[in-house]
């Protein structure tokens, strides 16, 4: 069972009378979503008083098994932090040993790996929708979140034989040219996918009991956004307008015009419907992107282990999630002495514990949802 | 006829609404899976017999054959009981249906109040499940979702109550037999608040908190493996076959008060089209919240059928 209960507690609420309070614990393993977390939830009837995130769950000691491989051997550990978005996490850590070993991309892999992180976003909003859609019991939703997300994992499959795990963006550049034809396809999805983003927007957005569900529900404040430490889609639906691939552009996307989505409440349901928006943006930029995108090489020259200078760096990129930074410190060998992954889904995860409070059971689950934490991510 | 009859009569009509409701539950699932596949972009049930028909009967025979669990800290009788207790009323209701115009296999004189009153009785099913399984949480999943039912008896006797008020009877087979083509206009008001009560009743589609509490908790049935499980999916089933039927005959004259074999077919294709919109729902809507659930059932839901049964009054007044 996912829910038990651990115990009844009696203690003595703020105005001197007896509270019973029931322990509840939502487990590790959610019959449906988001991975292994754990909340600890103190219930007084059926309003959350306290909720502690408890997690840890699928720590692999991947900062720590990344100091006894060669730099190169680190991607594949990367593609396992953020198990939704292998694309985006291989690239924050090949950010980081380019700035370390003052490597020089060439344009056409920058380009490669714009197209391809925001194919990336998309598939990964995607999860993150039709997870919270499920979550409410709109199974519907999240089979036709599913459905975009094949396409573009098919697309995946076609670029480098991976559908999850790509090992894709590489230090210097990316491993494999774009195979013929695959622009083609590109622009088959890039064709249907406006279609069939506002048809999700009108299926459950737009649905008065997915409204009742969602609006109002963990309200988080700008304020508290930027005290908590909150990113991404989370964050700009609470009116924090900071995005990197704007505020601190990095590759390509100075070139490339497209708009921050920002909401207005900072509500789950404006959590989730910022990352509808931000996929729209998103095939904006892939469309430039693909037209923009000059030939020449897709990787630069690299000695076969690569030793950087001795010294740290530290490189952030946007991910679905939000900020997601790692940080290496090398000391001239072939292996890094030190990384560290700055995890956007750790970071978002802690707020839970406030923006529970109030709210029933019920609405914890939608909360945690419209987070969108990936445990790969928060727990390395 | 003679007491001696009426007694085989009625072990016949008992056992016949057993079946029926044991085929309706079989044919109900497996439309259901294929109803929800094309809704979800797949095609449901395909190998098991042509376009997937056996697969709910293979998976019938899978659930018997299952191992019968009782968890030990339960209590046994209540627990083994409970899901016939929310079977039998529903199959119960069923015989005083009308199938043909002018015939039902019980023709009680207060038929429309037989089947309105009787599927209560399932909430004590639901509700002594939750509580023999001595879970804490399906106990508060079994009294979320007898609160549910019974709150939702309200809207759904008004309206039909309101056709009764429009008939002058609440024979079911008068009723029927007295139906007029302009009843689906002065009705249609009651027929929403009816069909949306009736999906609340079965613990069904966007009501389904206390039995997909098991998304997020153990629900009333989680302790329930095997064919036990597969009764209280019969107890659905066969609910929602039966408040489609007691639809169409209520509110749309069963078979339009078409006589014979013809009307009996256009009862169940209605039957079957009334389903299949409780199906989409489901399927269709995200899950209310508790609260949710009970203020629109309170604030919605009866404001409505009350707003129904004063046009009727007016109606019957007038004419």
């Amino acid at each position: 069972m996912s829910l038990q209960v651990e115990e009844r507690r009696d203690a003595i609420g703020e105005d001197g009378r007896a509270v019973e309070e029931l322990v509840v614990n939502v487990g590790p393993s959610h019959p449906s979503t988001h991975g292994v977390g754990r909340f600890i939830v103190h219930l007084d009837g059926e309003v959350v008083v306290k909720v502690d995130p408890v997690i840890g769950y699928l720590h692999r000691g991947i900062e720590k098994m990344a100091e006894n491989r060669t730099y190169l051997q680190v991607m594949p550990l990367t593609d396992r932090l953020d198990y939704v978005g292998s694309m985006y996490a291989n690239w924050a850590y090949c950010r980081a040993v380019e700035r370390l070993a003052d490597i020089a991309v060439p344009e056409r892999a920058e380009y490669i790996r714009v197209i391809v992180c925001e194919l990336q976003r998309i598939a990964s909003h995607m999860m993150g929708v039709g997870a919270s859609a499920a979550d409410t019991g709109a199974f519907t939703l999240f089979v036709y979140a599913f459905d975009l997300r094949e396409r573009i994992v098919e697309l995946f499959e076609d670029l480098c034989g991976s559908r999850l795990t790509y090992n894709y963006v590489r230090p210097g550049g990316v491993s494999f040219d774009l195979p013929d034809g695959w622009l083609d396809d590109l622009s088959a999805f890039l064709g249907i996918v406006d279609e069939k983003l506002v048809e999700m927007d009108q299926l459950f957005f737009g649905n008065v009991i997915a409204r009742g569900r969602m609006k109002g529900v963990g309200v988080l404040s700008a304020e508290d956004a930027v005290a908590w430490g909150i990113t991404g889609p989370s964050a700009r639906a609470s009116g924090v307008n900071w995005d990197v691939r704007k505020h601190d552009p990095y590759s390509v996307y100075p070139l490339l015009d497209f708009d921050v989505v920002v909401g207005d409440n900072g509500d789950s349901y404006d959590r989730g419907r910022t990352k509808i928006f931000e996929c729209f943006e998103s095939a904006k930029i892939i469309r430039q992107a693909a037209a923009k995108m000059p030939g020449g090489k897709i990787h630069a020259p690299l000695p076969r282990l690569l030793a950087p200078r001795a010294g740290d760096a530290y490189d952030h990129i946007e991910s679905a999630r939000g900020t997601l930074g790692v940080y290496l410190v090398s000391d001239g060998s072939v292996r890094p002495y030190r990384m560290h992954v700055r995890s956007p889904a750790f970071c978002n995860l802690a707020v839970v514990s406030k923006l529970a409070l109030g709210h029933t059971l019920s609405d914890l689950i939608v909360i945690i949802g419209s987070l969108d934490p990936v445990f790969g991510e928060c727990d390395r | 006829m003679s007491s001696v009859m009426a007694l085989i009569w009625g072990v016949v009509a008992g056992l016949g609404a057993g079946i029926v409701i044991a085929i309706a539950a079989l044919i109900g699932v497996w439309w259901e899976r294929k109803v929800s596949g094309r809704i979800q972009l797949r095609f449901g049930p395909q190998q098991a017999g042509p376009a997937g028909l056996l697969q709910t009967f293979a998976d019938t025979v899978k659930l018997i054959l299952k191992e019968d669990i009782t968890p030990s800290q339960a209590d046994r009788r209540m627990f083994r009981m409970a899901p016939f207790l929310a079977f039998v009323p529903i199959a119960t209701s069923m015989i005083v249906l009308p199938v043909a115009k002018g015939w039902a296999p019980l023709q009680l004189a207060a038929g429309a109040l037989f089947f309105i009153a009787v599927p209560g009785i399932s909430a004590a099913g639901i509700l002594l499940a939750g509580w023999s399984s001595r879970n804490t949480y399906a106990t508060l999943g079994g009294v979320r979702g007898a609160a549910q039912v019974v709150s939702y008896e309200l809207p759904r006797t008004l309206s039909v109550l309101a056709l009764c008020v429009l008939g002058g009877t609440v024979n079911l087979v008068t009723l029927q037999e007295s139906w007029r083509w302009w009843w689906i206009a002065a009705t249609a008001l009651g027929f929403v608040v009816y069909l949306i009560a009736s999906i609340a009743e079965l613990n069904r589609g966007p009501f389904d908190l206390p039995e997909a509490e098991s998304e997020l908790v153990a629900g009333f049935f989680a302790d329930y493996s095997g064919i036990r499980w597969a009764v209280f999916m019969m107890a659905e089933y066969g609910g929602i076959v039966a408040a489609s039927a007691f639809a169409a005959i209520a509110f749309f004259g069963g078979g339009f008060g078409i006589r014979g074999v013809a009307g009996t077919v256009i009862l169940l294709a209605i039957t079957c089209v009334l389903a299949t919109v409780m199906i989409w729902a489901k399927w269709t809507f995200p899950r209310m919240r508790p609260d949710q659930l009970m203020s629109f059932a309170w604030k919605v839901l009866t404001p409505m059928a009350l707003v129904q049964l004063v046009i009727v009054g007016v109606i019957a007044v007038w004419l």
